[in-house]
Protein backbone atom coordinates (compact mmCIF):
# COMPACT_ATOMS: atom_id res chain seq x y z
CA UNK A 1 0.00 0.00 0.00
CA UNK A 2 1.09 3.61 -0.68
CA UNK A 3 1.95 6.20 2.58
CA UNK A 4 -0.25 8.95 3.10
CA UNK A 5 2.57 11.09 1.11
CA UNK A 6 2.28 9.11 -2.00
CA UNK A 7 -1.58 8.80 -1.98
CA UNK A 8 -1.65 12.51 -1.60
CA UNK A 9 0.40 12.78 -4.81
CA UNK A 10 -1.46 10.12 -6.62
CA UNK A 11 -4.49 11.88 -6.13
CA UNK A 12 -2.96 14.80 -7.57
CA UNK A 13 -2.45 13.40 -10.65
CA UNK A 14 -5.95 11.70 -11.06
CA UNK A 15 -7.04 15.64 -10.97
CA UNK A 16 -4.88 16.60 -14.43
CA UNK A 17 -7.11 13.98 -16.55
CA UNK A 18 -10.05 13.25 -17.48
CA UNK A 19 -9.92 9.51 -16.50
CA UNK A 20 -8.54 7.04 -14.05
CA UNK A 21 -7.19 5.55 -16.42
CA UNK A 22 -5.18 7.69 -17.87
CA UNK A 23 -3.11 8.51 -14.42
CA UNK A 24 -1.81 5.13 -14.72
CA UNK A 25 1.32 5.86 -16.38
CA UNK A 26 2.23 8.21 -13.84
CA UNK A 27 0.92 6.33 -11.12
CA UNK A 28 3.00 3.51 -12.66
CA UNK A 29 6.11 6.03 -11.71
CA UNK A 30 5.15 6.60 -8.15
CA UNK A 31 4.97 3.07 -7.50
CA UNK A 32 8.11 2.42 -8.60
CA UNK A 33 9.86 4.95 -6.97
CA UNK A 34 8.34 3.92 -3.89
CA UNK A 35 8.43 0.06 -3.60
CA UNK A 36 11.88 0.19 -5.58
CA UNK A 37 11.04 -1.77 -8.84
CA UNK A 38 7.42 -2.78 -10.54
CA UNK A 39 7.06 -5.71 -8.05
CA UNK A 40 3.54 -7.68 -7.16
CA UNK A 41 2.86 -5.54 -4.52
CA UNK A 42 3.33 -2.29 -6.12
CA UNK A 43 1.13 -3.31 -8.88
CA UNK A 44 -1.36 -4.15 -6.13
CA UNK A 45 -1.27 -0.83 -4.74
CA UNK A 46 -1.44 1.33 -7.90
CA UNK A 47 -4.11 -1.26 -9.03
CA UNK A 48 -6.12 -0.47 -5.60
CA UNK A 49 -5.42 3.02 -5.90
CA UNK A 50 -6.49 3.89 -9.58
CA UNK A 51 -9.17 0.90 -9.42
CA UNK A 52 -7.88 -0.53 -12.93
CA UNK A 53 -7.62 -4.63 -12.64
CA UNK A 54 -4.15 -6.13 -11.77
CA UNK A 55 -3.60 -7.41 -15.27
CA UNK A 56 -4.18 -4.31 -17.04
CA UNK A 57 -2.07 -2.45 -14.55
CA UNK A 58 0.84 -5.34 -15.22
CA UNK A 59 0.11 -5.48 -18.92
CA UNK A 60 0.52 -1.63 -19.66
CA UNK A 61 3.85 -1.89 -17.34
CA UNK A 62 5.37 -4.11 -18.83
CA UNK A 63 5.12 -2.72 -22.37
CA UNK A 64 7.33 0.11 -21.41
CA UNK A 65 11.02 -0.17 -20.88
CA UNK A 66 11.32 2.06 -18.05
CA UNK A 67 9.57 0.62 -15.59
CA UNK A 68 12.30 -2.10 -13.61
CA UNK A 69 10.51 -5.85 -12.97
CA UNK A 70 13.44 -6.85 -10.74
CA UNK A 71 15.20 -5.20 -8.10
CA UNK A 72 17.89 -2.84 -9.75
CA UNK A 73 21.04 -1.35 -8.04
CA UNK A 74 21.22 1.65 -6.23
CA UNK A 75 22.54 3.99 -9.12
CA UNK A 76 20.91 2.91 -12.82
CA UNK A 77 23.75 3.30 -15.49
CA UNK A 78 21.84 4.10 -19.32
CA UNK A 79 24.23 3.98 -21.72
CA UNK A 80 23.26 4.45 -25.24
CA UNK A 81 24.40 2.98 -27.81
CA UNK A 82 22.38 3.58 -30.77
CA UNK A 83 24.11 5.02 -34.14
CA UNK A 84 25.43 8.38 -33.31
CA UNK A 85 27.05 6.87 -30.16
CA UNK A 86 27.84 3.68 -31.87
CA UNK A 87 30.28 5.57 -34.16
CA UNK A 88 32.06 7.27 -31.88
CA UNK A 89 32.91 4.28 -29.03
CA UNK A 90 30.06 3.83 -26.73
CA UNK A 91 30.70 -0.25 -27.66
CA UNK A 92 34.29 0.26 -26.47
CA UNK A 93 32.64 1.85 -23.15
CA UNK A 94 30.10 -0.97 -22.89
CA UNK A 95 32.92 -2.96 -22.65
CA UNK A 96 35.25 -0.71 -20.58
CA UNK A 97 32.12 -1.13 -17.78
CA UNK A 98 32.55 -5.12 -18.41
CA UNK A 99 36.51 -4.82 -17.90
CA UNK A 100 36.64 -2.53 -15.00
CA UNK A 101 33.18 -3.06 -13.19
CA UNK A 102 31.70 -6.51 -14.39
CA UNK A 103 29.01 -5.19 -15.53
CA UNK A 104 26.97 -6.78 -18.19
CA UNK A 105 24.12 -5.00 -20.20
CA UNK A 106 21.10 -5.49 -17.56
CA UNK A 107 23.20 -6.43 -14.83
CA UNK A 108 23.81 -5.35 -11.52
CA UNK A 109 27.41 -5.55 -9.39
CA UNK A 110 27.38 -7.61 -6.87
CA UNK A 111 27.31 -4.83 -4.34
CA UNK A 112 24.63 -3.18 -5.72
CA UNK A 113 26.14 -0.37 -6.48
CA UNK A 114 25.42 -0.19 -10.58
CA UNK A 115 23.32 -1.22 -12.99
CA UNK A 116 23.69 -1.00 -16.27
CA UNK A 117 20.67 -0.67 -19.04
CA UNK A 118 21.78 -0.39 -22.53
CA UNK A 119 19.71 2.39 -24.08
CA UNK A 120 18.59 3.34 -27.23
CA UNK A 121 18.79 7.05 -28.77
CA UNK A 122 18.81 9.12 -25.47
CA UNK A 123 18.76 12.59 -27.13
CA UNK A 124 22.69 13.39 -26.85
CA UNK A 125 24.09 12.65 -30.33
CA UNK A 126 25.96 16.05 -30.86
CA UNK A 127 27.50 15.15 -27.75
CA UNK A 128 27.76 11.10 -28.54
CA UNK A 129 28.71 9.15 -26.40
CA UNK A 130 26.66 9.80 -23.98
CA UNK A 131 24.89 7.69 -20.83
CA UNK A 132 21.89 8.43 -17.90
CA UNK A 133 23.09 8.46 -14.23
CA UNK A 134 19.96 7.85 -12.57
CA UNK A 135 18.35 11.42 -13.85
CA UNK A 136 21.64 12.90 -15.25
CA UNK A 137 22.82 13.76 -18.41
CA UNK A 138 26.63 12.64 -18.84
CA UNK A 139 28.39 13.44 -22.43
CA UNK A 140 31.52 13.41 -24.26
CA UNK A 141 32.15 9.86 -22.65
CA UNK A 142 35.34 8.42 -22.32
CA UNK A 143 36.86 5.44 -20.75
CA UNK A 144 38.45 8.05 -17.77
CA UNK A 145 35.41 10.71 -17.78
CA UNK A 146 33.16 7.13 -16.72
CA UNK A 147 35.58 6.76 -14.16
CA UNK A 148 35.52 10.37 -12.53
CA UNK A 149 31.67 10.22 -12.93
CA UNK A 150 31.24 7.00 -11.06
CA UNK A 151 32.53 7.64 -8.09
CA UNK A 152 29.81 10.03 -7.47
CA UNK A 153 27.66 7.71 -6.89
CA UNK A 154 27.96 5.00 -4.16
CA UNK B 1 18.64 34.78 -39.95
CA UNK B 2 17.47 35.65 -36.45
CA UNK B 3 17.26 32.99 -33.51
CA UNK B 4 13.49 32.51 -32.79
CA UNK B 5 13.50 28.98 -31.90
CA UNK B 6 17.29 29.05 -30.19
CA UNK B 7 16.67 32.56 -29.18
CA UNK B 8 18.50 33.62 -25.68
CA UNK B 9 19.39 29.87 -24.95
CA UNK B 10 22.96 31.20 -24.00
CA UNK B 11 21.63 32.71 -21.31
CA UNK B 12 21.82 30.39 -17.91
CA UNK B 13 18.48 31.88 -17.02
CA UNK B 14 16.36 31.68 -19.92
CA UNK B 15 14.19 28.89 -18.17
CA UNK B 16 12.49 31.75 -15.79
CA UNK B 17 10.06 33.47 -16.89
CA UNK B 18 10.95 37.20 -16.30
CA UNK B 19 14.15 36.54 -18.41
CA UNK B 20 11.62 35.39 -20.96
CA UNK B 21 9.60 38.40 -20.71
CA UNK B 22 12.63 40.43 -21.11
CA UNK B 23 13.84 39.21 -24.49
CA UNK B 24 10.37 39.91 -25.76
CA UNK B 25 8.42 36.86 -24.87
CA UNK B 26 4.40 36.29 -23.75
CA UNK B 27 3.54 39.37 -26.16
CA UNK B 28 2.03 37.13 -28.95
CA UNK B 29 -0.42 35.29 -26.56
CA UNK B 30 -2.61 38.59 -25.67
CA UNK B 31 -2.28 39.77 -29.43
CA UNK B 32 -3.49 36.58 -30.82
CA UNK B 33 -6.58 36.41 -28.07
CA UNK B 34 -7.14 39.61 -29.23
CA UNK B 35 -8.38 38.03 -32.97
CA UNK B 36 -10.89 35.81 -33.24
CA UNK B 37 -9.47 32.12 -33.26
CA UNK B 38 -10.25 31.78 -36.85
CA UNK B 39 -8.12 34.90 -37.52
CA UNK B 40 -5.40 32.89 -35.89
CA UNK B 41 -5.58 30.07 -38.03
CA UNK B 42 -5.83 32.25 -40.81
CA UNK B 43 -2.88 33.47 -40.57
CA UNK B 44 -0.55 30.14 -39.34
CA UNK B 45 -2.18 29.15 -42.81
CA UNK B 46 -0.78 32.46 -44.54
CA UNK B 47 2.63 31.59 -42.68
CA UNK B 48 2.57 28.21 -44.97
CA UNK B 49 3.86 26.38 -41.40
CA UNK B 50 4.47 22.34 -41.81
CA UNK B 51 4.47 20.13 -38.81
CA UNK B 52 8.07 19.59 -37.92
CA UNK B 53 7.53 16.33 -36.28
CA UNK B 54 8.81 14.09 -39.72
CA UNK B 55 5.85 14.57 -41.60
CA UNK B 56 5.88 18.02 -42.73
CA UNK B 57 1.87 18.17 -42.56
CA UNK B 58 0.30 21.70 -43.24
CA UNK B 59 -0.48 22.77 -39.39
CA UNK B 60 -3.88 25.21 -40.62
CA UNK B 61 -5.07 22.07 -42.14
CA UNK B 62 -4.65 19.95 -39.27
CA UNK B 63 -6.15 22.38 -36.79
CA UNK B 64 -9.32 23.19 -39.66
CA UNK B 65 -10.08 19.18 -39.25
CA UNK B 66 -10.47 19.75 -35.34
CA UNK B 67 -12.56 22.55 -35.78
CA UNK B 68 -14.47 21.79 -37.37
CA UNK B 69 -15.69 18.81 -35.52
CA UNK B 70 -18.60 19.75 -33.20
CA UNK B 71 -17.18 17.50 -30.47
CA UNK B 72 -16.16 19.15 -26.89
CA UNK B 73 -13.83 19.63 -25.12
CA UNK B 74 -11.03 19.44 -27.51
CA UNK B 75 -7.22 18.40 -26.46
CA UNK B 76 -4.00 19.76 -28.08
CA UNK B 77 -1.08 17.04 -27.79
CA UNK B 78 2.42 18.50 -27.85
CA UNK B 79 3.98 15.55 -29.11
CA UNK B 80 8.01 15.52 -27.26
CA UNK B 81 8.46 11.80 -27.71
CA UNK B 82 11.42 12.87 -29.47
CA UNK B 83 12.94 9.68 -29.72
CA UNK B 84 14.03 9.26 -33.60
CA UNK B 85 17.99 8.39 -33.37
CA UNK B 86 20.20 10.86 -34.00
CA UNK B 87 17.50 13.51 -33.24
CA UNK B 88 17.79 16.33 -30.19
CA UNK B 89 16.49 19.17 -31.95
CA UNK B 90 13.21 19.76 -29.19
CA UNK B 91 15.86 19.16 -26.37
CA UNK B 92 17.20 22.89 -26.55
CA UNK B 93 13.38 23.94 -26.59
CA UNK B 94 12.08 21.72 -23.95
CA UNK B 95 15.09 22.48 -22.04
CA UNK B 96 16.18 26.32 -22.24
CA UNK B 97 13.35 27.59 -23.52
CA UNK B 98 10.30 25.95 -22.48
CA UNK B 99 8.28 29.03 -22.23
CA UNK B 100 8.42 29.78 -25.79
CA UNK B 101 6.51 26.00 -26.35
CA UNK B 102 3.77 27.14 -23.15
CA UNK B 103 3.13 30.61 -25.41
CA UNK B 104 2.98 28.69 -28.34
CA UNK B 105 0.91 26.07 -26.86
CA UNK B 106 -1.89 28.40 -25.59
CA UNK B 107 -1.64 30.28 -29.04
CA UNK B 108 -2.76 26.91 -30.29
CA UNK B 109 -5.28 26.05 -27.71
CA UNK B 110 -7.26 29.24 -28.28
CA UNK B 111 -6.89 28.77 -31.89
CA UNK B 112 -8.31 25.38 -31.44
CA UNK B 113 -11.11 25.96 -28.67
CA UNK B 114 -8.90 23.45 -26.50
CA UNK B 115 -9.20 24.18 -22.63
CA UNK B 116 -6.66 20.77 -22.22
CA UNK B 117 -2.88 20.33 -23.27
CA UNK B 118 -0.51 17.81 -22.38
CA UNK B 119 3.06 18.23 -22.87
CA UNK B 120 3.68 14.23 -23.83
CA UNK B 121 7.59 13.74 -22.79
CA UNK B 122 9.69 11.41 -23.13
CA UNK B 123 10.99 9.37 -20.11
CA UNK B 124 14.32 9.85 -21.25
CA UNK B 125 14.44 13.49 -20.45
CA UNK B 126 14.11 13.87 -17.03
CA UNK B 127 15.70 17.36 -16.54
CA UNK B 128 13.19 18.82 -19.01
CA UNK B 129 10.37 17.61 -16.54
CA UNK B 130 11.45 19.16 -14.16
CA UNK B 131 11.98 22.63 -15.87
CA UNK B 132 8.76 22.41 -17.94
CA UNK B 133 6.76 21.77 -14.49
CA UNK B 134 8.46 24.72 -13.07
CA UNK B 135 7.62 26.96 -15.93
CA UNK B 136 4.36 25.74 -16.27
CA UNK B 137 4.19 27.40 -12.83
CA UNK B 138 5.44 30.35 -13.86
CA UNK B 139 2.79 30.49 -16.24
CA UNK B 140 0.18 29.84 -14.05
CA UNK B 141 0.86 32.04 -11.14
CA UNK B 142 1.49 34.76 -13.89
CA UNK B 143 -1.51 34.18 -15.59
CA UNK B 144 -0.85 32.37 -18.93
CA UNK B 145 -2.24 29.25 -18.34
CA UNK B 146 -5.39 29.03 -16.03
CA UNK B 147 -9.32 29.68 -16.11
CA UNK B 148 -8.62 32.88 -17.65
CA UNK B 149 -5.31 33.12 -19.44
CA UNK B 150 -4.00 37.03 -19.76
CA UNK B 151 -7.61 38.35 -18.40
CA UNK B 152 -9.48 37.23 -21.71
CA UNK B 153 -11.94 35.06 -20.46
CA UNK B 154 -10.32 32.27 -22.36
CA UNK B 155 -9.21 28.39 -20.25
CA UNK B 156 -6.22 26.92 -21.13
CA UNK B 157 -4.73 24.28 -18.86
CA UNK B 158 -1.11 22.69 -19.32
CA UNK B 159 0.27 19.47 -17.94
CA UNK B 160 3.12 17.07 -18.88
CA UNK B 161 2.45 13.48 -19.47
CA UNK B 162 5.82 11.73 -18.79
CA UNK B 163 6.45 8.82 -21.21
CA UNK B 164 7.73 5.47 -20.04
CA UNK B 165 10.50 4.15 -23.00
CA UNK B 166 9.03 3.64 -26.23
CA UNK B 167 9.62 5.12 -29.16
CA UNK B 168 6.56 3.79 -31.24
CA UNK B 169 4.42 6.78 -28.91
CA UNK B 170 6.25 8.85 -30.96
CA UNK B 171 3.31 7.95 -33.73
CA UNK B 172 0.36 10.10 -32.86
CA UNK B 173 -2.24 7.44 -32.31
CA UNK B 174 0.39 5.38 -29.97
CA UNK B 175 0.95 8.90 -28.28
CA UNK B 176 -3.01 9.48 -27.52
CA UNK B 177 -3.12 5.41 -26.59
CA UNK B 178 -0.08 5.96 -23.95
CA UNK B 179 -1.56 9.24 -22.75
CA UNK B 180 -4.83 7.34 -21.91
CA UNK B 181 -3.08 5.18 -20.04
CA UNK B 182 -2.29 2.22 -22.32
CA UNK B 183 0.11 0.11 -24.17
CA UNK B 184 1.82 2.41 -26.98
CA UNK B 185 0.11 0.76 -30.04
CA UNK B 186 -0.77 2.82 -32.91
CA UNK B 187 -4.48 2.86 -33.81
CA UNK B 188 -5.82 2.19 -37.19
CA UNK B 189 -6.48 5.25 -39.18
CA UNK B 190 -9.52 6.58 -39.88
CA UNK B 191 -10.85 7.93 -37.28
CA UNK B 192 -8.13 10.61 -37.31
CA UNK B 193 -7.28 11.86 -34.30
CA UNK B 194 -8.79 15.43 -35.02
CA UNK B 195 -12.40 13.41 -34.88
CA UNK B 196 -11.43 10.59 -32.16
CA UNK B 197 -8.28 11.22 -30.42
CA UNK B 198 -7.42 11.63 -26.70
CA UNK B 199 -10.87 10.44 -24.95
CA UNK B 200 -12.33 10.09 -28.20
CA UNK B 201 -12.61 14.02 -28.56
CA UNK B 202 -11.27 16.15 -31.70
CA UNK B 203 -7.25 15.84 -31.04
CA UNK B 204 -4.67 17.48 -32.48
CA UNK B 205 -0.99 16.07 -32.07
CA UNK B 206 1.79 18.81 -32.49
CA UNK B 207 5.33 18.40 -31.96
CA UNK B 208 7.70 20.84 -29.76
CA UNK B 209 9.21 22.85 -32.62
CA UNK B 210 6.11 23.52 -34.91
CA UNK B 211 4.25 24.77 -31.32
CA UNK B 212 7.34 26.91 -30.40
CA UNK B 213 6.50 28.77 -34.27
CA UNK B 214 3.70 30.31 -33.22
CA UNK B 215 4.70 33.00 -31.32
CA UNK B 216 6.61 34.05 -33.78
CA UNK B 217 4.13 34.35 -36.07
CA UNK B 218 2.04 35.91 -34.83
CA UNK B 219 4.57 38.33 -33.67
CA UNK B 220 5.67 38.84 -37.40
CA UNK B 221 2.44 38.06 -39.28
CA UNK B 222 1.81 34.80 -41.67
CA UNK B 223 2.89 36.53 -44.78
CA UNK B 224 6.68 38.10 -43.03
CA UNK B 225 7.33 34.27 -42.02
CA UNK B 226 6.51 32.99 -45.25
CA UNK B 227 9.24 34.66 -46.52
CA UNK B 228 11.75 32.85 -44.48
CA UNK B 229 13.56 29.86 -46.14
CA UNK B 230 11.92 27.58 -48.55
CA UNK B 231 8.55 28.84 -50.32
CA UNK B 232 6.78 25.19 -50.16
CA UNK B 233 7.62 24.70 -46.08
CA UNK B 234 8.48 28.11 -45.22
CA UNK B 235 10.44 29.07 -41.66
CA UNK B 236 13.27 28.60 -39.06
CA UNK B 237 14.39 25.25 -39.17
CA UNK B 238 16.30 22.99 -36.32
CA UNK B 239 18.74 20.65 -37.51
CA UNK B 240 20.65 18.69 -35.64
CA UNK B 241 23.86 16.91 -36.65
CA UNK B 242 26.11 14.09 -34.94
CA UNK B 243 28.81 11.93 -35.86
CA UNK B 244 31.61 12.65 -37.57
CA UNK B 245 31.67 16.58 -37.77
CA UNK B 246 34.10 18.89 -36.86
CA UNK B 247 31.08 20.50 -34.73
CA UNK B 248 28.71 18.50 -33.73
CA UNK B 249 24.85 20.48 -32.54
CA UNK B 250 21.80 22.15 -32.94
CA UNK B 251 21.75 24.66 -35.79
CA UNK B 252 18.78 27.09 -36.29
CA UNK B 253 18.71 27.56 -39.75
CA UNK B 254 16.40 29.12 -42.70
CA UNK B 255 14.36 25.54 -43.69
CA UNK B 256 15.41 24.34 -47.07
CA UNK B 257 19.50 24.93 -46.52
CA UNK B 258 21.36 22.47 -48.26
CA UNK B 259 22.52 19.29 -46.68
CA UNK B 260 26.21 20.34 -47.73
CA UNK B 261 25.45 23.47 -46.54
CA UNK B 262 24.94 21.82 -43.28
CA UNK B 263 27.55 20.01 -43.01
CA UNK B 264 30.23 21.70 -44.56
CA UNK B 265 29.65 25.21 -43.25
CA UNK B 266 28.06 25.21 -40.32
CA UNK B 267 29.27 21.87 -38.09
CA UNK B 268 32.61 22.22 -39.93
CA UNK B 269 32.93 19.53 -42.11
CA UNK B 270 34.21 15.96 -41.72
CA UNK B 271 36.39 15.43 -38.77
CA UNK B 272 40.18 15.27 -39.37
CA UNK B 273 41.22 14.38 -42.70
CA UNK B 274 38.76 11.06 -43.22
CA UNK B 275 36.67 11.05 -46.08
CA UNK B 276 32.81 11.55 -45.91
CA UNK B 277 31.51 7.95 -46.69
CA UNK B 278 27.41 8.03 -45.84
CA UNK B 279 25.18 10.56 -44.56
CA UNK B 280 21.41 9.76 -42.73
CA UNK B 281 19.74 13.45 -43.66
CA UNK B 282 16.25 13.25 -40.95
CA UNK B 283 16.58 10.59 -38.47
CA UNK B 284 17.65 6.68 -38.65
CA UNK B 285 14.27 5.83 -40.28
CA UNK B 286 14.87 7.99 -43.48
CA UNK B 287 17.10 6.95 -46.12
CA UNK B 288 20.94 7.38 -46.47
CA UNK B 289 22.58 8.81 -48.75
CA UNK B 290 26.17 8.78 -50.09
CA UNK B 291 28.23 11.67 -50.62
CA UNK B 292 27.77 12.36 -54.33
CA UNK B 293 23.86 13.25 -53.02
CA UNK B 294 24.50 15.58 -50.73
CA UNK B 295 23.38 19.20 -52.31
CA UNK B 296 19.95 18.75 -51.70
CA UNK B 297 17.87 21.59 -49.90
CA UNK B 298 16.70 20.18 -46.87
CA UNK B 299 13.03 20.46 -46.16
CA UNK B 300 9.98 18.59 -46.75
CA UNK B 301 8.96 18.82 -50.34
CA UNK B 302 13.11 18.26 -51.96
CA UNK B 303 14.10 15.87 -49.95
CA UNK B 304 11.58 13.26 -51.51
CA UNK B 305 13.24 14.80 -55.15
CA UNK B 306 16.63 13.69 -54.05
CA UNK B 307 15.86 10.20 -53.10
CA UNK B 308 15.50 10.83 -49.22
CA UNK B 309 13.28 12.49 -46.50
CA UNK B 310 13.86 15.54 -44.09
CA UNK B 311 12.35 13.62 -41.39
CA UNK B 312 12.92 15.43 -37.87
CA UNK B 313 16.01 17.16 -39.58
CA UNK B 314 18.70 14.97 -37.63
CA UNK B 315 22.07 14.86 -39.73
CA UNK B 316 24.14 11.64 -38.62
CA UNK B 317 27.59 12.03 -40.47
CA UNK B 318 29.42 8.69 -41.21
CA UNK B 319 33.25 8.73 -42.45
CA UNK B 320 34.98 6.44 -44.19
CA UNK B 321 35.73 3.91 -41.21
CA UNK B 322 32.44 3.20 -40.02
CA UNK B 323 30.58 -0.40 -41.75
CA UNK B 324 27.36 0.30 -43.32
CA UNK B 325 26.53 -3.15 -42.93
CA UNK B 326 27.11 -2.61 -38.80
CA UNK B 327 24.98 0.38 -38.99
CA UNK B 328 22.23 -1.09 -40.67
CA UNK B 329 22.15 -3.88 -38.58
CA UNK B 330 22.18 -1.49 -35.03
CA UNK B 331 19.22 0.24 -36.83
CA UNK B 332 16.86 -3.09 -37.32
CA UNK B 333 18.64 -4.32 -33.60
CA UNK B 334 16.18 -1.00 -32.83
CA UNK B 335 13.12 -1.07 -34.47
CA UNK B 336 12.86 -4.76 -33.32
CA UNK B 337 13.57 -3.69 -30.15
CA UNK B 338 10.89 -0.87 -30.45
CA UNK B 339 8.37 -2.73 -32.51
CA UNK B 340 4.95 -2.83 -30.40
CA UNK B 341 3.86 -6.19 -31.68
CA UNK B 342 0.60 -5.39 -33.05
CA UNK B 343 1.02 -6.01 -36.36
CA UNK B 344 2.68 -9.32 -38.19
CA UNK B 345 4.91 -7.86 -40.63
CA UNK B 346 6.76 -5.37 -38.51
CA UNK B 347 7.25 -7.30 -35.34
CA UNK B 348 8.63 -10.90 -37.74
CA UNK B 349 10.04 -8.64 -40.26
CA UNK B 350 12.28 -6.60 -38.02
CA UNK B 351 13.60 -9.40 -36.59
CA UNK B 352 14.22 -11.34 -39.03
CA UNK B 353 15.71 -8.35 -40.88
CA UNK B 354 18.39 -7.59 -37.86
CA UNK B 355 18.71 -11.63 -38.22
CA UNK B 356 20.43 -11.53 -40.97
CA UNK B 357 22.20 -8.55 -41.01
CA UNK B 358 23.93 -9.72 -37.64
CA UNK B 359 25.15 -13.03 -39.33
CA UNK B 360 26.38 -10.46 -42.61
CA UNK B 361 28.09 -8.65 -40.07
CA UNK B 362 29.55 -11.44 -38.44
CA UNK B 363 31.01 -13.62 -41.07
CA UNK B 364 28.31 -15.51 -41.64
CA UNK B 365 26.40 -14.19 -44.50
CA UNK B 366 25.21 -17.14 -47.06
CA UNK B 367 25.10 -16.76 -51.03
CA UNK B 368 21.01 -14.84 -51.50
CA UNK B 369 21.06 -13.05 -48.66
CA UNK B 370 20.37 -9.71 -49.84
CA UNK B 371 18.56 -10.76 -51.44
CA UNK B 372 16.29 -12.14 -48.98
CA UNK B 373 16.74 -8.87 -47.31
CA UNK B 374 14.95 -6.95 -50.06
CA UNK B 375 12.37 -9.58 -50.64
CA UNK B 376 11.40 -9.46 -46.59
CA UNK B 377 12.14 -5.45 -46.46
CA UNK B 378 9.12 -5.46 -49.64
CA UNK B 379 7.06 -7.34 -48.34
CA UNK B 380 6.79 -4.88 -45.13
CA UNK B 381 6.45 -1.90 -47.03
CA UNK B 382 2.87 -0.37 -46.76
CA UNK B 383 1.42 -3.45 -45.19
CA UNK B 384 2.35 -2.32 -41.45
CA UNK B 385 -0.65 -0.37 -38.94
CA UNK B 386 1.86 2.43 -38.94
CA UNK B 387 5.17 4.11 -40.55
CA UNK B 388 7.83 2.02 -37.98
CA UNK B 389 7.65 -1.40 -40.30
CA UNK B 390 8.20 1.23 -43.18
CA UNK B 391 11.15 2.50 -42.26
CA UNK B 392 12.66 -0.44 -40.86
CA UNK B 393 12.05 -1.73 -44.38
CA UNK B 394 13.56 1.51 -46.09
CA UNK B 395 16.36 1.64 -43.91
CA UNK B 396 17.01 -2.13 -45.29
CA UNK B 397 16.19 -0.90 -49.11
CA UNK B 398 18.25 2.12 -48.99
CA UNK B 399 21.76 0.93 -46.90
CA UNK B 400 21.58 -2.14 -50.00
CA UNK B 401 20.55 0.14 -53.41
CA UNK B 402 23.32 2.70 -52.27
CA UNK B 403 25.98 -0.03 -50.56
CA UNK B 404 25.05 -3.11 -52.06
CA UNK B 405 28.69 -3.79 -52.61
CA UNK B 406 29.65 -3.25 -49.12
CA UNK B 407 27.23 -6.02 -47.84
CA UNK B 408 28.42 -8.45 -50.86
CA UNK B 409 32.38 -8.46 -49.88
CA UNK B 410 31.23 -9.04 -46.16
CA UNK B 411 29.44 -11.96 -47.47
CA UNK B 412 31.86 -12.97 -50.09
CA UNK B 413 35.36 -12.49 -47.46
CA UNK B 414 33.08 -14.28 -44.71
CA UNK B 415 34.23 -11.36 -42.40
CA UNK B 416 33.49 -7.59 -41.85
CA UNK B 417 35.37 -6.05 -44.63
CA UNK B 418 35.70 -2.44 -42.89
CA UNK B 419 37.59 -2.67 -39.82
Amino acid sequence: MFDEAAMKELREIREKYPSARAALLPALYVAQREFGWMSPEAYEAVSEMLGIPKAIARGVGTFYAMYKHRPEGRNIIQLCTNISCMILGAERLADFLKGRYGLEPGGTTPDGRFSLVIMECIGACGTAPAMLVNDDFYENLTEKYIEEILEKYR
Amino acid sequence: MEKVLLKNIENPNSTDINEYKQAGGYKSLPKALALKPKEVIDDVKRAGLRGRGGAGFPVAMKWTFATADPKFPKYLLCNADEGEPGTFKDRPILEKNPHLLIEGMAISGYALGAEYGYIYLRGEYPAAKHILNRAISQAYEAGFLGDNIAGSGTRFHLAVHQGAGAYICGEETALIESLEGDKGQPRIKPPFPVNVGAFAKPTVVNNVETLSNLPYIIEIGGESYSKIGSPDCPGPKIYCVSGHVEKPGVYELPMGTSLRDIIYSHAGGIKGTRKLKAVIPGGISTPVLPPEKIDCPMDFVSMPKHGSMLGSGAVIVMDETVCLVKVCYRALRFFEHESCGKCTPCREGTGWLRKILGRIENGEGLEGDIDLLLAISSNMLGKTFCPLGDGAASVVQNFIKHFRPEFEEHIGARACTVR
